[in-house]
């Protein structure tokens, strides 16, 4: 048996010092010498403990062994018959606690970048398109399924509801099909041609895409079932913005995460005045928070052109939810963490602009029902942070839109819907829920997932 | 892509455009809105609906020439066709027979107040409606607002047409009057629903506004809408557009109006000197 190589191939990047200063790309992506060096490093293991990992079930060891073997139509084949989107998963995945996590080499060593090796094989195929054979459809079933939003839930259930031959249409509330994958995650980490090319691969799966249509405004979901569709799908996410509610929090220069990631990625604000929404661009920005968002927040600041910016937490490093790679960026870029600091307030000048953040030092207490040690204020602690923009990211909770328009459903107090959780099935008749919508903000893999599943019980339904 | 039907220039800077919408005429109520994207630069801004046709299918917007999108919106004729139409958002108004309801219409408010009027008129009020405008060239919409009041008091500023001064002067003096006011509705700049509100305020008289902060997608996604009413953040997209004028804290209102002023005017100046540039 060939030696173990314990080592992954690198990942090209750009430089912490030009990329804090673009919008493009960070992680360049393997080349094919590189991606074939990095899957002959899979010991094809019989366990298969990596496929155990992944929410999509995708057959990691068998792509990879098609990659490793030059054979790129079947690497793409494989992957794509289990995950519609992997351009998006290669990049934004937690690879690190899911499918890596399990690798049979993380015993020993790195396990086997299957994140970067997913990326390459997807963007072989946009590269090559038109030389791969289309996927299987299976006869059509005659059935019309409806599915509300079209971030990483909708846009997986959709394609494999359509795969199995239903009729299905996505009602998305936006101009532009992806939810956060479009709104939330930049262009630096998330290229929006990438997400596009994966909504076209749904839409050709005969997908219809109903852009504009916030569901619960224009039509309600029992309006939905009362006029053709025999199922409906929510895949609306958690899109309401959480704040501190502390004082001053409605001062100019104050965003919550969603709407200034979406004035920079959605409505591309980096490049205004050439496109017409602007942002603020501020000198010295706190963005409050401790998980991929907050960490996306300061990386576009930066980008905009601010002079120094903090990430605020009032926990430590150790209990941040963001992955590690996306703080090691942050980080290498220049961000600042400003660790066990906790708002207290904003402060305003006369023209209701912030101009400063009141702040309390905290330390670690016992730990809280996340199973994260709680932080506590220290007394008398506050201290002024001088800052000319924040942003605000604490998290998000469902819309309550859907909720609050359809008799039937049951949600939490958390304002998350209530379904069963293998199979995505509300307590409602012929309605399913999966991603943050029933979870509350969570990863876009677990979204998908959720989605794979609801679309598996809603096709029982369809054929029962 | 939803097609211009018809184009009206209702005074010079304010104008008219009929929008083929026809799942949003299906559902539009008094008191909404839609957020609107001319094209792939656009930004979404929000247009209080004026109207809706369900037979044609089709929703009426009105909208004042104030910075580059409506610039560029005004650019366009009948047969030409906008990115994005996306509604009928927000709360509709609260219709019921009240008793008499005072309709106050400053400038293009004048627009969104209509669609209110009428369906206070069929629930059985009676209705007052005070038009007021800067000028006689600017007023629009007068047969309309006549059409369901009982009473249409008509204000200029510079008195070149119906009362000269303001339309607080009016509201007051019918709240002096004696007869029973049950409820005021004001729509217009913001510095003038603030008036209306104050005015109202010592009466005791319920007074509705409809707030048009910043918004961006106008789903209640970004936050950017808030308002304090009550002491209490809301936003405006989802929880009104309309609320209670003497609970809205206004300065807050006229502050977070003015954060992108700066971008607004480089934003403009842009576009205009691009405009001479291709003329």
């Amino acid at each position: 048996m060939a030696k173990l190589n314990l080592n992954r191939v690198p990942m090209p990047r750009q430089n912490p010092r030009v990329r804090g200063r673009n919008f493009n790309e960070v992680a360049l992506g393997y080349s094919l010498q590189q991606a074939q060096e990095e899957a002959s490093r899979c010991i094809q293991c019989p366990k298969r403990s990596c496929a155990d990992g992944c929410p999509v079930e995708v057959e990691i060891p068998d792509f990879i062994k098609a990659l490793r073997d030059g054979d790129m139509p079947e690497a793409v084949r494989i992957l794509k018959s289990k995950n519609s989107l992997p351009g998006i998963c290669g990049r934004v995945c937690p690879q690190e606690i899911q499918c890596e996590s399990t690798c049979s080499l993380a015993k020993k060593g790195a396990p086997i970048a299957i994140g970067r090796l997913e990326r390459f094989v997807a963007d072989w195929e946009r590269a090559n398109k038109g030389s791969l054979d289309p996927p299987l459809v299976s006869e059509p079933s005659g059935k019309q399924v409806a599915v509300v939003g079209s971030g990483p839930a909708g846009l997986t259930a959709a394609a494999d509801l359509a795969k199995l031959g239903h009729s299905v249409t996505i009602f998305e509330a936006l101009h532009v099909a992806g939810g956060v994958l479009m709104y939330g995650i930049p262009e630096f980490r998330l290229p929006k041609e990438i997400v596009q090319a994966e909504v076209d691969y749904v839409a050709s799966l005969g997908v219809k895409i109903e852009l504009d249509s916030v569901v619960g405004k224009l039509v309600t979901i029992d309006e939905l079932l009362n006029n053709g569709y025999r199922a409906v799908f929510l895949g609306t996410g958690a899109g309401l913005p959480m704040f501190l509610n502390v004082p001053g929090e409605n001062l100019n220069g104050i965003y919550s995460a969603n709407e200034f990631l979406t004035r920079v990625n959605l409505m591309k604000a980096y490049r205004f005045p050439e496109y017409d929404t602007p942002v603020k661009i501020g000198k010295r920005v706190a963005v409050v928070g401790g998980g991929n968002v907050a960490m996306d927040s300061a990386r576009c600041a930066l980008r905009l052109g601010a002079k120094e910016v903090y990430i605020v937490y009032r926990r430590s490093e150790a209990e941040m939810p963001a992955r590690r790679e996306e703080v090691e960026n942050a980080r290498e870029e220049g961000i600042q963490f400003k660790l066990l600091t906790n708002p207290k307030q904003f402060l305003g000048d006369e023209q209701n602009w912030v101009v400063g953040m009141e702040c309390y030092e905290m330390e670690l207490g016992e730990p809280d029902a996340s199973g994260r040690r709680r932080p506590v204020v220290k007394p008398g602690s506050e201290f002024v942070i001088n800052v000319d923009e924040v942003i605000v990211a604490l998290g998000t909770t469902p819309n309550p839109l859907i909720a609050a328009t359809t008799p039937g459903l049951e949600s939490t107090k958390r304002g998350t819907v209530v379904a069963d959780e293998a199979t995505g099935k509300t307590k409602k008749d012929k309605v399913w829920a999966g991603g943050d919508i029933v979870t509350g903000a969570a990863t876009v893999i677990s979204a998908m997932g959720a989605g794979k599943a609801a679309a598996a019980d809603i096709d029982r339904f369809l054929r029962g | 892509m939803y097609k211009i039907l018809l184009r009206q220039d209702l005074v010079p800077n304010i104008h008219l455009f009929k929008v083929a919408a026809p799942a949003v005429a299906e559902k539009a109520q008094p008191g909404q809105f839609v957020v609107i994207r001319i094209d792939e630069r656009g930004e979404r801004i929000p247009l209080t609906i004026a109207d809706w046709d369900r037979d044609e299918g089709s929703v009426t917007i009105v909208f004042m020439e104030v910075g580059t999108t409506t610039a560029r919106l005004a650019l366009l004729e009948a047969g030409d066709s906008i990115a994005d139409f996306v509604g009928p958002l927000g709360v509709p108004t609260h219709i019921k027979k009240f008793g008499t309801v005072v309709c106050v219409a400053g400038g293009v408010g004048v627009a969104p107040i209509s669609p209110i009027g009428r369906a206070l008129k069929n629930a059985g009020n009676k209705i007052i409606s005070i038009l007021g405008a800067r000028s006689k060239g600017l007023i629009f919409w007068e047969d309309r607002l006549r059409s369901f009041s009982d009473q249409l008091i008509v204000t200029t500023d510079d008195g070149t047409y119906g009362r000269k001064g303001v339309v607080t002067v009016p509201l007051k003096e019918l709240l002096e009057s004696g007869e029973k006011i049950d409820r005021v509705i004001a729509i217009g700049p913001s510095i003038m629903m603030k008036f209306c509100s104050k005015t109202t305020e010592p009466f005791g008289v319920k007074t509705i506004v409809s707030l048009n902060p910043i918004m961006v997608d106008g789903t209640g996604m970004c936050g950017c809408c808030r308002v304090s009413v009550g002491g209490v953040t809301k936003f405006a997209c989802m929880d009104g557009p309309d609320f209670d004028g003497h609970q809205v804290d206004w300065e807050l209102l006229f502050a977070r109006q003015r954060i992108y002023l700066d971008e607004e005017r480089r934003s403009l100046e842009l576009w205009q000197c691009q405009c001479d540039a291709h003329s």
